[in-house]
């Protein structure tokens, strides 16, 4: 007996991911998958699974959940209020939820994209191998209520498990990379670009988002007439008025705009976590530097599960977590913590 | 081929493109098709991906297992193998014999269409249901093709204006090529015709139905036939006829 998680009310972008379906590129597929993978690989090392397993991706917005059995949850990526049972839970933690116990995840508090990750992980049927929502393809649908997900069998594990993690919910520094068509760029334009200040657009969904910035387009030579060849997520697409779209995981296999480069998979997640308003600055890096930098899934992973504290036991965190209600019941011993009380700003650092 | 192709490039620290044009020929999309079946059977155990589009060859890599400087050698030595641009076709292909309903509901813009390639209507229609073209590449949406090249009054702009939306099989025309919609979609390019035809069905034991190298005709057929293969084709393939080439 596996459960099912039952969604009893959610946001309007609220989907199942995991990491995708790559290997259709020729088809006209592209792999989609979770918009920030690394959150996918926190998830993973908080419940001690394998990274692999599906979860649920929410947009700015989470919904209400129950469980039918005993589940382990983890809670990753940009932060969001969330409560078992009205009190409050911390994000890039594990927690336990029992049968009946109401699992409420609210709006982003930090970043755009937070997971909901289940012991076990979510086991809808899979499509061509994954079970990630893929809505431009038309591979399955948003998460709407009534809803019941199967899970998957948990081989068990551990909870109450904590991750600090780097701040990567509020833009900054981004490194990209040169592709075939930046030369099509001129040095001038590429200088400027590296100097200006963008706005993560409120314009974006997982297929792309957009860049705002003040003054004038970043054109290319030819700017109308590339020939159409496959796009990643990360490639910086220049619209026809020169404004720059960064693509992500749900981006066509094919574009035919030119692409000044692609952002550095390192630093992906730092613009699928911006959220709208969010600042930053590009700067191109030579692949020397950028491989200095980069660590693949299986070092991510190791480094991940090193980095897990007990979220009860770390003294060095106890006076942090006084503030908490960590445990059913608990008194809190600093202040009375009031309905709503969502202490998870500062959290990210 | 002049001007520097084919050429191999970096797309950042994660990818490489080979390209055999810059623009669209019939000689560069022989030349993508048949290097990518030659870099299938030499790099598939190296790389993550790779992929064929119109005129180009990409693959993906991880680069703590792979390094560029290790797969750009070897993709140098393959392009100096042969003329890329002279090889064969795929071998397997197949001949698609797709019903399509021309102009009305089926083709809302088919009479602009004629008058841009300077046609009338019922002359448009011969020659597109005429027309066997080539599938070029598959992309935008799953199974979902750009064929060509059509004839070269057929190089008709995209559309300034985006159509909301064209409906699944819709037959659609620009630049020398026709794509046929997988789902329903917004496009820049102007409807002719609609099949029913699905690019992409779950339901099938190949649920792409075309590849790359195929060929298609777009054969003339009356709304009714069209409404009736919707049912009638159980694999979705809206009563095309389909036959091996040699």
């Amino acid at each position: 007996m596996t459960g099912a998680l039952t969604v009893h009310q959610v946001g309007p972008a609220v989907t199942v991911q995991d990491m995708g379906r790559p290997g259709h590129l020729s088809s006209g597929l592209s792999c989609g998958g979770a918009a920030d993978r690394l959150a996918l690989l926190e998830g993973a090392a908080l419940l001690d699974q394998d990274p692999s397993l599906a979860c649920l991706e929410m947009a700015g917005m989470g919904g209400t959940f129950t469980f039918s059995r005993p589940v382990r949850v983890a809670l990753t990526g940009g932060a969001m209020s969330a409560e078992r049972d009205g009190a409050a839970l911390r994000w890039h933690a594990s927690h336990a939820i029992a049968p009946g116990q109401v699992l409420r995840i609210g709006a982003s508090v930090s970043g755009h994209y937070g997971y909901l990750h289940v012991g076990g992980g979510l086991a809808p049927p899979a499509i061509l191998g994954s079970r990630a929502v893929h809505i431009t393809a038309g591979l399955g649908r948003p998460c709407a209520t009534g809803d019941e997900i199967a899970l998957g069998p948990d081989t068990g594990g551990g909870v109450d498990q904590v991750l600090a993690v780097e701040d990567r919910f509020s833009g900054g520094q981004i490194d990209v990379l040169r592709v075939a068509q930046s030369a099509l760029f001129d040095a001038e334009v590429q200088a400027r670009f590296e100097s200006t200040v963008f706005t993560r657009d409120p314009r974006g969904n997982r297929q792309g988002v957009r860049l705002s910035h003040a003054g004038a387009g970043f054109l290319g030579a030819g700017q109308l007439s590339v020939l159409s060849e496959v796009i990643q997520p990360g490639d910086i697409q220049m619209t026809g008025e020169g404004t720059p779209y960064v693509l992500l995981a749900d981006c066509q296999s094919t574009g035919g705009y030119p692409r000044i480069g692609t952002v550095a998979p390192y630093d992906l997640p730092r613009v699928v976590q911006a959220p709208p308003g969010a600042q930053m600055q590009l700067r191109f890096v030579d692949g020397a530097a950028a491989r200095a930098r980069y660590e693949d899934a299986t070092s991510q992973m190791r480094r991940l599960s090193r980095a897990c504290k007990p979220l009860l036991r770390d003294p060095a965190r106890m006076t942090d977590l006084l503030q908490y209600r960590l445990v059913d019941g608990a008194v809190n011993a600093v202040a009375p913590a009031g309905p709503g009380a969502l202490p998870m700003e500062g959290e990210d650092g | 081929m002049a001007n520097g192709f084919p050429r191999i490039s970096a797309m950042g620290m994660t990818g490489i493109l080979v390209s055999f044009a810059d623009t669209l020929s019939e000689p560069a999309n022989r030349a993508a098709l048949a290097f990518h079946a030659r870099v299938m059977d030499t790099l598939s155990e190296q790389v993550d991906e790779i992929a064929v589009t119109l005129a180009s060859v990409f693959l993906r890599f991880d680069p703590v297992q792979t390094q560029p400087e290790q797969v750009h050698p070897v993709l140098a030595r393959l392009l100096e193998e042969r003329d890329w641009y002279d090889a064969a076709l795929p071998p397997g292909r197949k001949l698609w014999r797709i019903p399509t309903a021309y102009g009305g509901a089926d083709g809302p813009q088919l009479e602009e269409v004629a008058r841009l390639a300077g046609l009338s209507p019922e002359a448009a229609v011969a020659e597109l249901s005429r027309a066997r073209v080539r599938v070029l590449a598959l992309g935008f949406a799953p199974g979902q093709p750009y064929l060509g090249t059509l004839d070269s009054h057929w190089d008709l702009p995209r559309q300034t204006d985006i159509t909301p939306k064209v409906p699944q099989g819709a037959l659609v025309v620009a630049v020398r090529q026709f794509v046929l919609f997988a789902n329903a979609s917004p496009t820049g390019w102007r409807q002719v015709g609609r099949s029913a035809f699905r690019c992409f069905d779950l339901g099938r034991d190949t649920p792409v139905a075309l590849r790359p190298g195929d060929e298609c005709q777009f054969v003339e057929a009356t709304p009714d036939v069209i409404g009736a293969a919707t049912h009638e084709d159980a694999q979705g393939y809206g009563n095309a006829q389909i036959e091996a080439l040699p």
